[in-house]
């Protein structure tokens, strides 16, 4: 079939199954990604991290290094001190070390930065770097942070004697004190949401290019937020503002990981600054996972408390919160804890409380990442195991408590305890779609049979909301740079159309996804539809994508950029017509006169007259363009509903999910098939977060998950078809309804498929067990429970 | 990503050739094959060798025959040769089930029988296999060639019998009638190596099991197969009572411990139930 | 040292370092970047490319050891600008979102349906069972596949791509 035998049904000009316009570079493997690109002169760094997680630094040599004849430079933290730039601001108001001064804080820290003519140099020279360490006593475990015998990580910090960085809490303690103590049952549970990793095939990078002579710096990164990185480097390292062009070009996956600024980007931009040529600095997978941003690590001991018939009363909660060595977590300024007070889940509740405890380790700095929506992730994961435990307790079937408890129709826009107004839903009939689409009735009939023979098979159910689509400004900063963010339209004279983007694709699909919006508005084909973003140089500013904010703030900023353009056509058409605007209606893609539909305009004869010659009206200005910063009003809150279906082998731990039912409702549908791919991705997620992710630690604060070999991702083996449907609930105050779906199914699949473990377990006695559900805790729990335990 | 050291490199154009680079060479030399177990510990820089001797050429090591009482496998004979091969299927299932779970299919168009067995990992899967099958093996040296069993081809973790100037040429399993063979393995995720493996090969052409071996994986018995299971087993009739005493001999006689793979305790009742699972399996394959 | 090899159908004599792996070469002496890595430890697989028309993950592998062999990579699979049917597969099905372990997929689906030109969702999956996607959950791969399977006695394919 040639490409004019497709139909106009099957290239939609605006919502609909349209495939993607970024594929025919990537599947031809032109793309253009940080470490493909070259740029002339250009030198490579290398980092030498620290194999100790705790120590003091006596002595670097670098001599040797420095002789290597094709050693350029080697930098260390004593070079950077005078220029301020040893030490560097994280998103959370705190600081990390660029390269270390005084100590290592955790293994893998940056000691020292080479910079050589080629990679394979680059590496040569690490070894030739001798570091002397005085090891101290390290703080691994975080319930031991605030010893009082605790060595005090960041004694860099002025006036700082202990591992404490912060205290929050939301909600209302007291009327929960009151809520449990008259409440019929109470259910108390200790889990862990252990830290995990982004890890996205493509590692972190950056190539630093500092033109001496203009004093400009140009920085092609790994980032998912262009615009902000500028905006700090020209606050951190003295580089104006105008003369840093940050470059976002393919990014091979984010999940949160490429927010944040790494020392190996500060490094490379000091590294061109002193050599005065290119410094490309990419980073291997083990640096990756042991040095870059992790996720999780929030210790939570939660109570749930319910009727006895059946009604959940109120959710309370305290974490410990392991942020590592520095507090370096992307969220906003206000929410310590992210969004964690979301935790409240899809329920109806008379009280909540959280209180969240931060503290330092020593360990790589992070805690929000890998599609988390900022700790939604960990506040689904604790109610949902929290409604699934007070099921057990009544001995009531999961489906149904959740069903008698959710949040009703009719009650939204529905504020919850915390604060929350989430903007739509329909909880029931999501809930019930997905339980209709697993055959749910029959799968419990089944389960039922199976134990008869001894058999585990376990069913798990999940409903989750989020909160994402951060803005509005007003709450929402990171660094005091607000979450707003912009987009720009320009009609070409001949009817093509460019759009430019403040936020960044990293394989959500946004040069398709944004054309559609356009599309949808203005009826330009999707093909004619140039969309720009990643380059600070050629886009407006934002502040990126993650936490599933692009489709919420600058989908809404598109459109409605999109309606300006229309409204100013309106005029313009009207001019051609010689009619008043009022006169004139729309179809997708031309004005025409009332009651006179022959005469019209298309927009492509719109946008060669208004840069034309006709006459004007009065107010508006040549050209068919416009822009806008959207703030948004609130957040959007997609939901879903979920069910999965393992099997155990009971003799050897082993669990296979063999079925994985997602019903998701995000509001407008832009592209369903993108829509569903990153559902799929995320659900993929659950499956290695429960059953095999984890980057655990040795007792001397080694870290044991750094490479793939023992932090485990999930391979098409290991997944299963997943069954994915939707509902359709759109946002009341997003321009086009839409909600975010990025993150969703990584937040609602993990406590899904715990549930399901613990389910299948369920004839054992067993109520919890901890992620990732390996084969060694799944016997471990068996076999502790059989011998009475 | 991570770069080997400098070292020179030269293709062997014969055993013999090969042979005589490695008498040059000495220590600081080493052979690669497929490499996917040499390659990835040079990236690493826990090995450098400053020779490599190529030996993917040598191509009259890549065979799998049929000779008579014996079934011969060259050491070049990658993993993806013996999953697909029929005769292996025949004459000894269990390399085929052990194939099936070893890294994954594109690794195992390069690794070779001979790289994983001299690689001599504790959770390499081919060892046990072939202390079950009570394989001999052929080292060639500038003097000739050795043959050794099993336990005299063992010297430890990454250890081998394989002296600094010899190359390991082929493995013999023998063929014998009335056989049957299984290898079972549970991992973390496919693809890792084993949290505890069980390899089980039987004799039985009249119906107690005469001859058994039994080669257990990753938890502690690195130096042949486990002798007591073999002991227990060999000249009974099979039965799901002797499965099941077998396995539990298995999970007592390994010695494995507590590590990210699991604890010592799960390894054990894992040993003991995969043993159970390869001897029942292998019995069924044997009376087919 | 010397290595000669045929990349794409053309022939390429370079000098390099004996430990100058298979990737680099191709990424950085040929300028071939369609071929990507992304670990240390040979598992992720986005650096799959075919020598002698098999799969293999060219970190694990050396220049000099390819030398005298066959290599194709992703920038050779389409012939005279006509896109494979794997390559059309994977856009018709959406297998690929940032496209990081796209090129290694495509080759490893075209060494399978070289070798078995009707697979089973099944068989799909192991052959790709050594190579990690991080974005879509292996599902619209498979499907991609697939697609590439029932369509490969089509009409030749011009780009049928939606126009960037």
């Amino acid at each position: 079939m040639t490409a004019t035998e497709e139909t106009a049904q099957q290239r939609p000009i605006g919502y609909g199954r349209l495939k993607r316009k970024e594929d025919p570079r990537f599947i031809r493997g032109e793309g253009n990604y940080v470490d493909d690109i070259t740029l002339p002169n250009m030198l490579h760094g290398a980092i030498l991290r620290s194999p100790v997680a705790h120590a003091r630094i006596v002595s670097i040599d670098t001599s040797r290094a420095v002789a290597h004849p094709k050693v350029v430079a080697v930098i260390t933290g004593a070079d950077l001190e005078p220029l301020n730039l040893a030490w560097m601001p994280t998103l959370s108001h705190d600081t990390q070390a660029v390269l270390a001064t005084d100590k290592v804080r955790f293994q893998g820290q940056e000691v020292a930065f080479v910079v050589a003519e080629d990679r394979y140099a680059a590496r040569d020279a690490l070894e030739l770097i001798d570091v002397e360490y005085d090891i101290l006593d390290a703080v691994v475990d975080p319930h031991h942070a605030l010893d009082p015998d605790a060595p005090v990580i960041r004694d860099d910090l002025e006036g700082k004697t202990d591992n404490h960085i912060f205290d929050w809490e939301s909600g209302d303690a007291a009327e929960c004190d009151r809520v449990f103590a008259e409440a019929d049952v109470v259910v108390k549970q200790t889990m862990l949401y252990p830290r995990v990793h982004p890890a996205p095939l493509e590692t972190c990078g950056a190539i630093a290019d500092y033109d001496q002579v203009t004093g400009k710096l140009t920085l092609y990164e790994t980032t998912q937020a262009p615009h902000a990185h500028r905006t700090l480097y020209a606050l951190v390292a003295g580089i104006p503002e105008h003369k840093i062009r940050v470059i976002s070009p393919d990014i091979g996956g984010g999940f949160g990981g490429k927010v944040g600024i790494y020392p190996g980007y500060v490094c490379a931009v000091v590294g061109s600054i002193v050599s005065g040529r290119p410094v490309k600095w990419v980073e291997d997978r083990s640096e990756n996972l042991v040095a870059t941003a992790f996720a999780r690590d929030y210790h939570m001991t939660g109570e749930i408390a319910a009727t006895s018939d059946g009604t959940i009363l109120a959710v309370r909660t305290d974490v410990l919160a392991d942020h590592g060595a520095a507090n370096g977590t992307a969220q906003p300024t206000k929410y310590p804890a992210g969004f964690f007070h979301v935790f409240t889940g899809s329920y109806d509740l008379q009280a909540a409380h959280c209180k969240v405890t931060g503290v330092y380790t020593n360990k790589a700095p992070g805690g929000v990442a890998y599609a988390c929506s900022f700790r939604v992730t960990e506040a689904v994961y604790l109610v949902e195991r929290l409604v699934d435990l007070m099921a057990a307790e009544l001995e009531m079937d999961p489906a149904e408590l959740r069903m008698r408890n959710l949040i009703q129709p009719d009650q939204f826009p529905y504020v919850t305890k915390t604060g929350w107004e989430y903007d739509s839903g329909d909880y029931p009939t999501t809930l019930r779609k997905a339980l209709d689409v697993a055959g749910y009735e029959e799968l419990r009939r089944e389960q039922a049979e199976r134990r008869g023979r001894g058999e585990l098979m376990g069913i798990g159910v999940g409903f989750f909301t989020e909160a994402v689509g951060a803005g509005p400004r007003r709450h929402m900063d990171i660094l005091g740079l607000g979450m707003a963010d912009g987009a720009e339209v320009r009609v070409h004279p001949t009817g093509k159309a460019v759009v430019r983007l403040s936020v960044q694709t990293q394989g959500q699909g946004h040069e398709t996804t944004f054309a559609q919006i356009v599309a949808e508005e203005l009826g330009i084909p999707p093909e004619d539809i140039d969309v720009v973003h990643g380059d600070t140089d050629q886009t407006p500013f934002g502040l990126g994508t993650y936490g599933s904010r692009s489709t919420p703030v600058s989908g809404a900023a598109v459109a409605l950029t999109a309606r300006k353009v229309r409204d100013k056509a309106r005029k313009i058409a009207a001019a051609m017509l010689e009619v008043s605007a009022d006169d004139l209606e729309w179809e997708k893609g031309r004005f025409f006169v009332k009651g006179d539909p022959e005469t019209g305009a298309a927009i492509a004869e719109i946008a060669m007259a208004a840069h034309g010659t006709i006459e004007l009206p009065e107010g508006v200005e040549g050209a068919l363009d416009a822009e806008t910063t959207y703030n948004p009003p609130n957040l959007t809150y997609p939901f879903g509903a979920y069910v999965c279906v393992v099997d155990i082998d009971p003799r050897t731990g082993v669990t296979k999910v063999r079925r994985f039912v997602a019903v998701d409702d995000c509001g407008t549908r832009i592209n369903p098939m993108i829509i569903e791919g990153q559902v799929h991705g995320g659900l993929a997620d659950g499956v290695g977060m429960a059953l095999m992710e984890i980057i655990d630690f040795d007792d001397a604060g080694n870290c044991l998950g750094s490479s793939f070999m023992d932090y485990l991702l999930p391979t098409a083996l290991d997944v299963p078809d997943w069954e994915t449907d939707f509902t359709v609930t759109p946002s009341p105050h997003h321009p086009i309804g839409a909600k975010g779906v990025g993150e969703s199914a990584t937040v609602g699949s993990p406590p899904v498929i715990m549930n399901a473990v613990v389910d299948a377990l369920s004839p054992y006695g067993v109520r919890h067990i901890e992620m990732p559900a390996t084969p060694s805790r799944v016997w471990e729990a068996i076999n502790a429970a059989q011998m009475g335990g | 990503m991570q770069v080997p050291a400098p070292f020179e490199y030269e293709r062997a154009t014969s055993v013999d050739h090969a042979l005589a680079l490695l008498e040059r060479h000495g220590e600081d030399a080493h052979i690669v094959a497929g490499g996917h177990s040499l390659l990835p510990m040079m990236k690493l820089r826990l090995v450098r060798p400053e020779y490599l001797i190529d030996i993917n050429d040598l191509t009259e090591l890549d065979y799998i025959t049929e000779d008579g009482d014996t079934l011969r496998i060259g050491a070049l004979t990658r993993h993806a040769t013996l999953l697909a091969s029929d005769t292996i299927r025949r004459l000894c299932p269990m390399i085929t089930d052990a194939e099936r779970v070893i890294a994954d299919p594109v690794v195992r168009n390069r690794g070779t029988i001979g790289g994983s067995l001299c690689q001599a990992d504790p959770g390499e899967d081919l060892s046990s296999v072939c202390d079950a099958m009570f394989a001999q093996v052929v080292i060639q040296g500038r003097y000739g060639e050795r043959v050794l069993s099993m336990p005299e081809f063992h010297a430890g973790p990454y250890e081998t019998a394989v002296g600094d100037d010899e190359i390991l040429t082929e493995i013999r399993l023998p063929i014998r009638p009335g056989a049957g063979s299984a290898y079972e393995k549970v991992e973390r995720r496919i693809g890792d190596w084993a949290i505890a493996a069980a390899g089980v090969a039987v004799w039985m052409p009249y119906g107690t099991i005469d001859h058994v071996g039994v080669g257990l994986t990753a938890v502690g018995l690195d130096n042949g197969g486990a002798a007591r299971t073999q002991e227990f087993i060999r000249g009974k009739r099979p039965s799901e009572e002797l499965y099941a005493e077998a396995g539990r001999i298995a999970a007592q006689e390994c010695d494995p411990i507590d590590d990210q793979r699991g604890s010592a305790a799960y390894k054990r009742h894992l040993t003991g139930e995969l043993t159970s699972r390869a001897l029942r399996r292998a019995v069924e394959r044997a009376q087919a | 040292m010397d290595v000669t090899m045929t990349v794409n159908g053309t022939q390429y004599q370079r000098d390099v370092e004996p430990r100058m792996l298979l990737v680099h070469f191709l990424r950085d002496v040929l300028g071939l970047t369609g071929t990507h890595w992304g670990c240390d430890t040979s598992n992720c697989g986005t650096c799959v490319v075919l020598i002698d028309g098999e799969p293999v993950k060219s970190c694990t592998t050396l220049a000099v050891m390819t030398s005298g062999h066959e290599v194709r990579t992703v920038e050779g699979l389409s012939t005279n600008g006509e896109l494979d049917p794997v390559q059309q597969g994977f856009m018709e099905e959406h297998g690929l979102q940032c496209g990081f372990c796209t090129p290694g997929m495509l080759m490893t689906a075209r060494a399978l349906l070289d070798e078995n030109p009707d697979p089973t969702t099944d068989e799909i999956r192991e052959a790709i069972s050594g190579q990690l996607c991080r974005c879509t959950g292996y599902a619209m791969i498979v499907r991609s596949v697939r697609w590439a399977a029932e369509h490969a006695g089509d009409d030749a394919t011009t780009a049928q791509e939606v126009g960037s």
